[in-house]
């Protein structure tokens, strides 16, 4: 059985002075499994990043049902983690309460010295140690993302949701950091769906990427599974025939559209 | 950054020496207006023994500062806290807020000296009433500020608090109220400055011991260099209090 289940989800925006409502995407169905990472690939403004906020239960959908473990979902919890493409970091607090006002709504009854412990340990797992004290606005985007990063894994949620995470890095510490992801993802064994319109992320990191049409009425047109061997590196990926066959083949998808939101580098 | 630092000093003192000057030179050619020097007189003899109490309408300067803030402190906390508390009600609820808001905006634009006759008739009582007044005075810019900067903490802010599933009161104390912090305390400053603009003429009027009183006691007495060294007092003690503002405003600030 799937983790995660989406059953044909719609989304309208009204327009004022409009009677027929905008439709962002019409009837989009998925499945994740357990401890897959699947990736939504589209253009900008198909509604990927408002699919993403639909399964995590701050935004509602006009039509269709997101069940996890078979559950359906009403609202937000603390068994899906968004991480945010602007990091959504709270900045009057520092980077060890960033990741401690996670830890302490996850687990209330747990005492003073348990919560600093497990705040530790993720700060130490994304490399933050030493800028425990350090405000967000004194951090650079790939460092935010850290903490963005250990705040959604120290909650240990069923599923992970990442939104364009790395859109607002730089493309040096991008690729640090999408491999520190990978690495974590490992380590966890925990299931990801991240929404992207970069092909090269897309392809990296994902087990099955879904593609998106532009919208208005989007619609989830194509399945692509990624079977390049792992661990992946973005140096030797390169390296593979089935890389460009890969690519090649999402490229095309895309660029039938006429649309020039997409990062193919 | 040193030299710039200096050179405003020296500026500063430099306009106070024109002020000083200035006042003389009026006082001279008007002659009712005592001039620097019988004031600083005055200012000596009351400061040489600020702490004095000699039965109640004869106390030291100090303690008329001290009763104005005490004054000022009650209302204050009190407005505040009420103004706080409705703020963040109003903030997060959009339909109630644009509802409220046009009364706030007029209960804002009042005097809070205009309430005073009305509520001196209700409560019958001058210290009560001068309380109340400082609480008019004291509610309106906080309550207007606070529900604007509840209202407009950033949705990812609200978003992340709802992901993490914080609890309603945490989710006050943690993420709303910090998220707002620095629009409620430009707010208590203005509703800070407001109060202790508006509790002078209340004491004057209503007869509490307290600066106010003092400065109505001293024209009574057509003792006019008392009422210059007072109105100095009462603008030296404001700029005191706007100072502990300024530093908590620097506590709370955040760059986002």
């Amino acid at each position: 059985m799937s983790l995660l289940k989406v059953d044909g989800v719609s989304k309208f925006f009204p327009i004022t002075g409009v009677k027929q409502p905008f439709c962002v995407f019409r009837d989009v169905s998925l499945r994740v499994e357990e401890g897959e990472f699947v990736s939504v690939l589209g253009h900008s403004g198909c509604g990927k990043s408002t699919l993403l906020n639909i399964i995590a239960g701050i935004d509602t959908a006009n039509d269709g049902y997101v069940f996890l473990d078979s559950k359906e979902i009403i609202g937000a919890g603390l068994d899906r983690m968004v991480v945010f493409q602007n990091f959504a970091l709270l900045p009057w607090l520092t980077v060890y309460g960033n990741i401690r006002i996670a830890v302490k709504a996850a687990h209330p009854d747990w005492d003073k010295s348990d919560i600093h412990a497990w705040v530790q340990k993720y700060i130490n797992m994304v490399g933050l140690s030493g800028a425990e004290s350090k405000r967000p606005s004194t951090l650079s985007g790939g460092m935010k993302q850290r903490v963005g990063l250990a705040r959604a894994f120290s909650v240990e949620p069923r599923i992970l949701l990442l939104d364009e995470p790395f859109a607002q890095i730089d493309a040096l510490t991008r690729g640090v950091i999408q491999e520190e992801l990978v690495r974590m993802w490992n380590a966890t064994g925990i299931t990801i769906f991240m929404v992207t319109h970069d092909v090269d992320e897309a392809i990296l990191l994902s087990d099955r990427i879904l593609l998106m049409s532009p919208g208005p009425e989007a619609q989830i047109r194509e399945e692509i599974i990624i079977d390049l061997p792992r661990p992946r590196s973005r140096t030797t990926i390169i390296d593979d025939p089935l890389y460009y066959q890969l690519r090649n083949q999402i490229i095309k998808f895309l660029s039938n559209k006429n649309d020039t939101g997409l990062i193919a580098h | 950054m040193n030299s710039t630092n200096k050179s405003w000093v020296t500026l500063s003192l430099l306009l106070l020496v024109i002020f000083i000057a200035s006042w003389q030179l009026i006082s001279m050619v008007l002659k009712n207006l005592p001039g620097p020097m019988p004031v600083a007189k005055t200012a000596y003899f009351f400061l040489s023994d600020p702490f004095y109490d000699n039965g109640p309408n004869d106390k030291g300067i100090g303690i008329l500062a001290l009763y104005s803030i005490g004054r000022l402190s009650v209302g204050f906390i009190a407005g505040s806290f009420v103004a706080i508390v409705l703020g963040v009600i109003l903030g997060l609820n959009q339909t109630l807020y644009k509802a409220v808001n046009p009364y706030i905006q007029v209960l804002r634009a009042i005097s809070p000296i205009a309430w005073m006759p009305l509520l001196l008739y209700s409560v019958q009582n001058s210290n009560a009433t001068a309380l109340l007044v400082v609480f008019m005075a004291s509610v309106w810019p906080t309550l207007a500020n606070t529900a604007f900067g509840v209202s407009n903490i950033k949705r990812d802010y609200i978003s992340v608090s709802n992901i993490l599933q914080i609890h309603p009161v945490s989710k006050v104390f943690r993420v709303i109220l910090p998220g707002a912090g620095p629009t409620i305390v430009a707010g208590l400053r203005i509703s800070m400055g407001s109060a202790w603009v508006a509790i002078v003429p209340a004491e004057a009027l209503l007869g509490s011991l307290g600066l106010g009183y003092f400065v109505w006691n001293e024209w009574n007495n057509l003792s006019l260099t008392s009422v210059i060294f007072a109105i100095l007092i009462i603008g030296l003690v404001g700029v005191l209090i706007d100072q502990l503002f300024n530093a908590l405003a620097r506590r709370l600030a955040y760059v986002d």
